[in-house]
């Protein structure tokens, strides 16, 4: 049968949403027909979510109207949707780690069957799809790539006639990316609707039939992915030219930090413990470190910020062992860090933003005396960053959470760079950034690399990597590989860095 | 000093009779900690349902009666602390302890005019022959009926919590009520329900002092009874059968300390006044102590819901 002869599925009429300040959702409209895969594209903020917690039950719609297979569909809650044959699987928040997979399953289901049968269902369905789970296991144990899968059966055991799925490969490897391709792709053919949200242009190219692209709020273009180039899609996102950051290629110093068999046990509850790991960086060089979420990275940065000391050797800054001194100490000494939480770790969300600016570079900066703050340097310091990244905020009165992600996230990032610093370490610089600041973000870092600083920088967006870093490296359980230089690099081996498809195999379900 | 006159069955039996309000007090709070909510309030809440069931005892004549009635008036505190909490989203441990202060003091002026007063009398449950075994007798089956309950709501909750749909419901939005809610529960309403049934058991554990255990009524009867129910459920590392355990050993120290005083044992009587609690909160800190996550809170615990966007 042809595409366009299959009846449409869901069918959105002219949706509006709006919150106090911000129309979410404004007239939007589009439909799925039955086994098509269809995207959604935009920025942050661009209405994507809003628009799936709508058609989830999660949120009502203001206006407009939807139909399921020609019926009217307006769910009051998810159980609703879930009755009638919407499932969706969440980018986070929505396992329970302290509870085992079969209990996490259950609670996402109307009326699940006893435990023991659940979780003889669960093994079935999980071999079924190539997609191996252990009922009896704590979700908490289980690594990202894992608890997706769990996410997925609690779909999967409900046969759902749409799938909704939000940033689904954020936390997985390329090699488990393929093999989620592979399982969807075998949904699709037996008939069931997929809506896909993602950011990465290429996995929308190569999986989805049809594009529905927002951009605040509202729906812009649509388009089929395959006829269009990754640049031409993001283009079309963002509404305007983009433009690479520029790279030096400037000759490498001497060697500035240097982590020799570093050993951690994770402080945080269900973390990742380190181990034996070791790497340098030369001045002017930027390592990027990639690792599914929940490998290490989390520990890695707080190792390297002295929020977690280690013995004295394991962190060396220019030849001196400071792994047994705290955050201030490898301030003084030259190293700045920016972890990967804006709002409770990197920024005090209720204080403002010259109170942000003073935590972190009072030492740098010298902005106390003699035990007394200096308020018009630290403002003036926090001036300072506003300027030059770009914050978007009324004043530098204003409290951090009154920010958006995008421009907290460039606050924080540009207070770290802005301290002159010699070793910059920085976990998932541009997570949850809108495009352009993104961009922004990646040139402020490769300046301070060009200007001497030497830059380790976490974050699980290959691209991103590939962009930016002169040497390559992966995390995968708390052991990091051995450094490769990214010229020349292969997606393929990169994700085999990574760990490769952790145990999971190709679907071997039979239409 | 005379260690004869302690007589090990009538120690026991008067131990399970010592443990029930800090058993009933202390389940309660737990399923309220199991949903996330963490409600400092168990005192205040135990001695409003001292006074109610108390007053209503003897307004009544009835017992029974009376202890619905603590279970009430503990329930209608704890309405306060959930209105609060979860719908003004007030802080949980201010109120809370606000909670406690208000109710000691309202407690006060309720019962003025019932000091001195001695409560209709509550019976034992006949167990026929059962009462009449040498030993076992007296120590198991000569009890009221509030002894029986107290063990039977521990294993109720130990069931509910682990085996049942509801008590899964429970645990889910204690561990992460942003997934609970995603996923459609109704947290807001599950939270109340949850403190409402904590409120209802520390009424319940506050009159079983006021027409039981003491039995008459006096300011400030309940004495840090609830306190030490909610130190209980902590180091029991919220486990049902750890909070009897926990309240049995709380009991049988107070009890133990007591017949040591009248036996003379040339200890301070302050040191045996201390001792139970001391006790009592270091053998649940080694119970609780290297298990790592196991034992840990519900992550959820004490924070605020607001479903937002």
């Amino acid at each position: 049968m042809n595409d366009a002869q299959k009846p449409a599925l869901l069918a959105v009429q002219g949706v509006t949403k709006a919150y106090p300040g911000v129309v979410a959702n404004s007239d939007v409209s589009f439909s799925i027909r039955e086994g098509e895969v269809h995207a959604l594209l935009g920025e942050n903020g661009a209405g994507k979510s809003t628009l799936v917690k709508m058609i989830y039950g999660l949120v009502q719609p203001d206006a407009g109207a939807m139909e399921l297979r020609g019926v009217p569909y307006a769910p009051a809650d998810p159980r609703a949707a879930r009755a009638a044959g919407v499932g969706m699987v969440f980018q986070h928040f929505s396992l329970f780690e302290a509870l085992n997979v079969a209990e996490n399953v259950a609670l996402g289901m109307e009326n699940p069957p006893k435990l023991r049968a659940l979780a003889q269902a669960i093994r079935d369905v999980s071999t079924e799809y190539g997609l191996p789970l252990d009922p009896g296991r704590m979700v908490g144990d289980l690594s990202a790539g894992e608890r997706q899968r769990v996410e997925i059966i609690r779909c999967l055991l409900q046969s759902p006639k749409l799938l909704i799925m939000d940033e689904p490969t954020s936390v997985l490897t390329p090699q488990e990316v393929e093999i989620l391709f592979k399982t969807l792709r075998q949904l699709a053919a037996e008939g069931t609707a997929i809506l896909y949200i993602s950011h990465k242009l290429e996995e929308i190219r190569s999986l989805c039939d049809e594009a529905t692209i927002l951009r605040r709020g509202k729906v812009v273009d649509t388009c089929t992915p395959r006829e269009k180039t990754a640049r031409e899609l993001a283009e079309m996102m963002v509404g305007a030219v983009l433009t690479p950051p520029a790279r030096s290629g400037g000759a490498k110093g001497a060697v500035a930090l240097q982590v020799a068999g570093l050993s951690v046990d994770s402080p945080i509850p269900f973390g990742t413990s380190l181990k034996d790991i070791s790497f340098a960086v030369r001045r002017g060089e930027v390592l990027g470190i990639a690792g599914v979420a929940g490998n290490g990275q989390d520990e890695l940065l707080l190792a390297l910020s002295g929020e977690v000391r280690t013995a004295r050797d394991a962190v060396q800054i220019d030849g001196v062992g400071i792994g047994d001194q705290g955050p201030n100490e490898r301030r003084r000494a030259g190293l700045v860090a920016a972890p990967e939480e804006r709002l409770g770790h990197a920024a005090a969300p209720d204080m403002t933003l010259v109170e942000n600016a003073l935590l972190s570079g009072a030492v740098r900066q010298g902005l106390v005396r003699r035990g007394f703050i200096d308020w018009a340097a630290a403002k003036g310091f926090a001036q300072t960053i506003v300027r030059d990244f770009d914050v978007r905020t009324p004043s530098t009165g204003v409290a951090a959470r009154a920010l958006s992600g995008g421009n907290l996230q460039k606050f924080v990032i540009g207070r770290e760079l802005s301290q002159s610093p010699g070793v910059i370490v920085i976990n998932q610089p541009t997570w949850g950034v809108d495009a352009s600041a993104a961009a922004a973000i990646r040139q402020a870092i490769l300046d301070r690399a060009a200007a001497g600083a030497a830059v380790v920088c976490i974050s699980q967006d290959l691209d991103e990597l590939l962009e930016i870093a002169d040497n390559f490296a992966a995390l995968n359980e708390g052991r990091l590989s051995a450094q490769r230089p990214v010229q020349g690099l292969s997606i393929e081996e990169i994700g085999l860095m990574m760990g490769g498809a952790h145990g999971m195999e190709v679907a071997h379900h039979g239409p | 000093m005379d260690l004869s006159a302690i007589n090990p069955a009538v120690l026991v039996a008067s131990l399970m009779m010592a443990a029930v309000p800090i058993i009933l007090a202390a389940i309660g709070e737990l399923v309220v900690e199991k949903s996330g909510v963490l409600n400092l309030g168990v005192e205040g809440m135990m001695i409003i349902g001292a006074v109610c069931g108390f007053v209503v005892a003897v307004k009544t004549g009835s017992p029974f009666v009376g202890f619905l009635g603590g279970a009430a008036g503990g329930a209608g505190l704890s309405l306060i602390f959930a209105l609060l909490t979860q719908v003004l989203l007030a802080n949980q441990v201010a109120t809370g302890l606000a909670l406690t202060l208000f109710g000691l003091g309202l407690s006060s002026l309720l019962g003025q005019g019932f000091n001195g007063i001695k409560p209709p009398a509550t019976g034992k449950v006949p167990m026929g022959p059962l009462a009449d075994i040498p030993g076992v007798g007296p120590v198991l089956f000569q009890h009221n009926l509030g002894v029986y309950l107290s063990i039977a709501v521990i294993a109720a909750v130990w069931w509910g919590l682990k085996y049942s749909r509801m008590g899964l419901i429970l645990r889910a939005v204690g561990e992460n009520h942003d997934a609970a809610h995603a996923l459609g529960y109704k947290v807001v309403r599950i939270r109340i329900a949850a403190i409402l049934f904590g409120g209802a058991m520390a009424g319940l554990g506050g009159a079983y002092i006021s027409l039981v255990r003491v039995p008459q009524w006096t300011d400030g009867i309940t004495a840090g009874a609830g306190w030490i129910a909610l130190a209980i459920v902590v180091f029991a590392s919220w486990r049902p059968w750890r909070v009897l355990i926990g309240a049995y050993l709380f009991g049988g120290i107070t009890v133990l300390q007591l017949n040591l005083q009248v036996a003379n044992v040339p200890i301070p009587v302050e040191y045996l006044s201390m001792a139970p609690y001391l006790i009592t909160i270091l053998v649940l800190v080694i119970m609780s102590s290297g298990r790592g996550r196991a034992a840990a809170a519900p992550a959820a615990l004490g924070q605020n819901f607001h479903a937002s966007r």
